[in-house]
């Protein structure tokens, strides 16, 4: 886990000598360190309950990588936006079309799926681009630009075909069948993609000029701009960084799913908003780490494949447990700032 | 035409933009139907395209006024749509487990369970935005995400389906040769519109949206009145549910009331209240909720195809962000377009419509943000 925090903290001048809780509380790391305990607890639970119908496998664990490999892309774009204090509401919109026009262009235009992907990431890249560019420019609140997108991208999607689209190209599925085998089990290319990406987003955020910029802005805008930081570039480029990992996680989702539908990741918004609020990241900008967010994506996946291991409980506990999660940070992050205001 | 300053006073008039937009949405539909205004009797029911745009608008308008106070105190309630879900699905299934499922009294009850439920939801949401001081995004996007889970539980996944004659009428039914659920809209607006205009509250909720630490320090109980908003427009959604599982007299856990809050804030926005907060204007959200629903009502007359529903509605509320943005005013018109009326500045040069005209990009004085 990386030492670097973005904005040092003020070595607590306290008259008083802060408390151990209270030292805990200030720590930025802490809502991190408490999903990654939260996960490890569910996974041992897991293992202790299901024992016997093979929860230990590796591959069980690997396929959590498998299954939330979009995800894990798409809450990436999303951390980046939320860590600059905006939000993102297109992205499930975003991989829906993604689905789309990737399905759209291999199985009726036949063109080739390697010229497909540039194409695909291109027009997310640059609808993240729009959005961001008419959020910082017309200065209107990136919630209500984002739902402009969410719109924008799910309407071309029925435009594009009402009928859902299944791909049977063979280089497609030779792609979405290619395993890497890593011993104990194997990963898929979509869940190889995702932690690259995840690898590189963490390197953009804690080591780059680029990373620095996205805290600061976040943290606050106002300093930020005195400080005589391009918050305007900053800002359209993590709407493009966001527009992008959609396409990507629309690109994954394709492979995992391997057809085109106009109702395609419907909410996954939201799921990608819950796991970066889980892993920690607070919504007001400015603080969190994309670590968090693995372990924010891993937690909502693991709950699913506990819930398929269960067998008798129903798909809507995953939304009831996603929520009472969701609450749970909510309020730690919430005992947090304010143990720092005061 | 000459610029008279009741021309002027109109064209500046909050609600002047939204109502335009909706006569121009309207207009649109008479060449393609030119029977759109007529409206017809028929079995004692009144008929035609004004009264089903009502109709079918009307859940829409009750989430959307609720949704107004809600964003003029500065907030923004995302679970509406998960609070119909669970409104409908917890009184349609105490329902459909009466024996006689057009009783009076069991109807009544399933809707006060139905109704209660929404409150606390709005409780819960005014709790976390108000005591806790969590942001209001934050806060109601965990019964949003939460409460379709909720909403499931009581169906069992199901899609549950009454054959109730007095649940119908909410929703589906007729009085007084109108659909009922125009008056209970009515009903809605009106009280809420002498709640907040005739008395004060309409005030302490703009001071609260305003600065919520001013206002607390004037003596006004700010949490207060937040969690009332809160628990105000959980109420209209609960409504909201009410009507909309009637109409179909059935309770789908899943899809009903599905982006119902997006629509809404879309309709507040169209009518003008901003989404900072601090000011707002009921009747420009019903205008707005117009809006939205003539739109969808055009897209089917006029024979586009019905996908390209949600394209046009990015069109719109993209067109409509655009125009209250002061900043791409100043860019697009000039300047001139965003001066207010009290300015005394370029009185002689026309200014109707500039919209269409004013493409120059003179160069306008950057607007410097500080």
């Amino acid at each position: 886990m990386s030492t670097t925090t973005t904005t040092k903290r003020p070595p607590a001048p306290d008259s008083r000598t802060p408390s151990k809780a209270a030292q805990l509380l200030g720590d930025r790391r802490l809502p991190v360190l408490v999903t990654a305990g939260l996960f490890l607890a569910m996974y041992v639970a897991g293992l202790s309950r299901y024992q016997n119908y093979g929860f230990g496998e590796a591959q069980v664990f690997m396929n959590l990588f498998i299954d939330n490999g979009y995800l894990l892309v798409a809450a990436v774009g999303v951390t980046f936006v939320i860590l600059s204090g905006g939000i993102d509401l297109s992205v499930g919109s975003v991989i829906g079309f993604t689905t789309m026009f990737t399905a759209w262009l291999v199985e009726r235009q036949g063109l080739p799926i390697l010229v497909v992907i540039p194409m695909a990431l291109a027009v997310g890249a640059f609808g993240g681009f729009l959005m961001g560019y008419v959020i910082h420019n017309f200065e209107i609140q990136p919630f209500i630009v984002t739902l402009a997108g969410l719109f924008l991208f799910r309407g071309l999607c029925l435009v594009i075909s009402k009928e859902s689209i299944s791909i049977g190209d063979s280089s497609v599925s030779s792609m979405a069948g290619a395993q890497v085998n890593l011993g104990a089990g194997f990963l898929s290319i979509g869940a190889i993609v995702a932690l690259v990406v995840l690898a590189v987003a963490f390197y953009v955020l804690h080591y780059t000029r680029f990373g620095r910029r996205v805290y600061a802005v976040g943290g606050n805008e106002q300093s930020a701009m005195l400080m005589g930081l391009p918050q305007g570039g900053t800002k359209i480029a993590v709407y493009t960084i966001s527009g992008f990992c959609s396409a990507l996680a629309g690109l994954l989702f394709t492979l995992y799913i391997q057809s085109g539908d106009p109702l395609h990741a419907t909410g996954m918004e939201l799921d990608a908003i819950a796991a970066v609020v889980i892993g920690g990241t607070l919504l007001t900008g400015g603080s969190g780490y994309v670590i968090g967010t693995l372990f924010g994506v891993l937690v909502l996946g693991l709950i699913k494949s506990i819930i398929q291991f269960e067998g008798t409980l129903s798909s809507w506990w995953t939304k009831i447990a996603t929520g009472v999660l969701l609450c749970a940070f909510i309020l730690i992050q919430r005992a947090m700032t304010a143990r720092k205001k005061t | 035409m000459t610029t008279t300053p009741r021309w002027r006073a109109l064209t500046h008039h909050n609600l002047f933009w939204p109502v335009v937009v909706l006569v121009v949405l309207l207009l649109v539909n008479v060449p393609f139907t030119p029977d759109f205004f007529s409206i017809r009797m028929t079995n004692g029911h009144l008929h035609g395209s004004l009264v089903s745009i009502v109709l079918f608008g009307s859940p829409l308008i009750l989430v959307a006024v609720g949704m107004t106070l809600v964003i003029a105190t500065g907030g923004i309630d995302l679970s509406v749509g998960a609070v119909v879900a669970i409104t409908g699905a917890l009184t349609c299934s105490y329902i459909s487990d009466q024996s006689d499922q057009s009783a009076l009294s069991g109807v009544f009850f399933a809707i006060g369970i139905g109704l209660l439920a929404a409150v606390v939801c709005g409780l819960w949401n005014g709790f976390l935005v108000a005591r806790m001081g969590i942001q209001p995004i934050i806060a109601t996007l965990i019964i949003m995400v939460a409460g379709r889970g909720v909403a499931q539980l009581v169906t069992d996944g199901q899609i549950i389906t009454i054959n109730s004659e007095p649940y119908k009428l909410i929703g589906g039914g007729y009085w007084l040769t109108l659909p009922f659920s125009i008056f209970v809209v009515a009903a809605v607006v009106a009280v809420t519109v002498v709640l907040t205009r005739k008395t004060a509250l309409g005030l302490l909720v703009e001071s609260v949206g305003g600065n919520a630490e001013a206002s607390r320090l004037v003596g006004i109980r700010s949490r207060r009145i937040k969690i009332m908003v809160y628990v105000f427009c959980a109420l209209c959604a609960g409504i909201a549910g009410l009507m909309i599982s009637s109409n179909t007299s059935a309770a789908d856990g899943n899809n009903a009331g599905l982006w119902i809050e997006l629509d809404a804030i879309l309709a507040v926005v169209i009518g003008g209240t901003s989404l900072l907060g601090g000011r707002f204007s009921i009747g420009g959200t019903v205008i707005g909720a117009l809006v939205i629903q003539t739109l969808t009502t055009t897209i089917y007359t006029i024979g586009v195809p019905t996908q390209t529903n949600l394209v046009f509605k990015a069109a719109v509320v993209i067109v409509v962000c655009l125009l209250q943005s002061p900043k791409f005013r100043a860019k697009a018109f000039g300047g001139r377009f965003g001066n207010k009326p009290g300015a005394k500045g370029g009185t002689g040069q026309p200014a109707v419509a500039p919209a269409q005209t004013a493409k120059t990009t003179e160069a306008a004085p950057k607007m410097e943000v500080s």
